[in-house]
């Protein structure tokens, strides 16, 4: 196969474009695909602070090098989860990469900090642990933006995350989740702005920007994210992909622009109703304590008991 | 262990692997689908898709 735009020997193809290319011409390609996602959703205006939520993968390591590479400055924040050596190694991936790149990085350290861990939070309050997980990150990544007065919070949710995400949305008809979902989140009361300029690009594509640009990330999957229905939506529309490519794509930017407007307005009335947690403050739908604080005042005291054994999976592997 | 000299897609079909969730490596570069692989080359298939919290 020959690139697309230079001709040269390709290494690597997309098949929903129909096109291959080289290394360079790929990389020009990703940065253009988040150029036109941040111009095409308003993301980030010139001369805005940006925070990159950074957990040591490929797709925000890969958001943080584009970033960079189109000229937006940004700092990283790493949250600590406590998953045993898998946190220790993505916390190393992190910094080296902040480290090789002269980048700032923030960290927050659940454990030391708020006295809980992801598997401990998990088992005593009987939820997933991605759903702890997602909870505690949502709300922190929040609260540093604020607290250090970043104007944007960016995250490296991807095309693919994105279409699975919509798809199980769809099919239990979550319509105020769906209200919810689109590629910029506007800064309201209490909440900065969320943006997800990789939105345009898929996860492979975001495998291959890494090793094309020598990123050393965390290819080892979460030990705690196994069984997880994002991953079976994946795999279902992976398989759909290949059938016919531009599926995934065509089913996200199609709800963006014609599909998200039905559900706006159940997140918009949501988002009108909502009161100051008694103890953080930040906004909540009851008035009372918000998720976030429950959730740590149970996990914490539940940690502070002596002897409590942390279960961590053990972590698969794999290679061919 | 897979007898070539073969395409990268064949390889995959071979495995029962979707294109879509991984790369293919061969040496320290990325391959095409239709990249022919030797008989005796090395790749590695790296799984892309993650999951997790969103």
């Amino acid at each position: 196969m020959k690139c697309r735009r230079c001709k040269a020997p390709a290494i690597i193809d997309l098949p929903r474009h129909n096109a291959a290319f080289c290394a360079d011409c790929f990389t020009h390609q990703c940065r253009e695909q988040v150029k036109r996602a941040i111009h095409e959703h308003h993301m980030i205006e010139p001369g805005e602070s940006v925070l990159v939520a950074v957990s040591g993968g490929k797709d925000s390591l890969a958001l943080w090098d584009l970033l960079h590479e189109i000229g937006i400055p940004a700092d990283g924040l790493y949250l600590g989860l406590g998953i045993g050596d898998y946190s220790d190694e993505s916390g190393e991936y992190t910094r080296a990469f902040a480290r090789s790149h002269g980048l700032h990085l923030h960290e927050v350290d659940l454990r030391s900090q708020y006295g809980y861990d992801i598997p401990g939070a998990a088992e005593v309050t009987h939820r997933s642990p991605c759903g702890a997980c997602g909870l505690s990150k949502r709300h922190l990544f929040n609260q540093v933006a604020l607290d250090e007065n970043y104007d944007v919070v960016a995250t490296g949710h991807n095309l693919d995350d994105e279409a699975a995400v919509l798809f199980g949305n769809v099919l239990r008809w979550e319509t105020a989740y769906l209200g919810r979902q689109f590629p910029v989140l506007p800064a309201t009361p209490g909440f900065a702005r969320k943006v997800k300029p990789l939105v345009r690009l898929t996860e492979r594509e975001m495998a291959a920007y890494c090793v094309i640009r020598g990123i050393d990330y965390q290819v080892e999957e979460c030990p705690m994210a196994a069984g997880n229905r994002h991953i079976a939506f994946k795999e279902v529309l992976n398989q759909l992909e290949q059938k016919s490519p531009g599926t995934k794509a065509a089913f996200t930017s199609g709800f963006w622009s014609r599909g998200h407007q039905a559900f706006a307005a159940e997140a918009d009335d949501e988002r009108a109703t909502l009161l100051p947690c008694v103890e953080c403050g930040a906004p909540t739908t009851t008035g009372d304590r918000c998720a976030f604080c429950s959730l740590r005042a149970r996990a914490s005291a539940a940690a502070s008991e002596p002897n409590r054994p942390i279960e961590v999976p053990v972590t698969l592997r794999s290679e061919t | 262990m897979v007898p070539g000299p073969m395409t990268v897609a064949a390889l995959l079909t071979r495995l029962e692997i979707v294109p879509e969730s991984v790369l293919v490596i061969n040496g320290d570069t990325l391959v095409t689908h239709d990249a022919r692989l030797a008989d005796d080359a090395e790749v590695e298939i790296r799984p892309v898709i993650s999951g997790g919290a969103t």
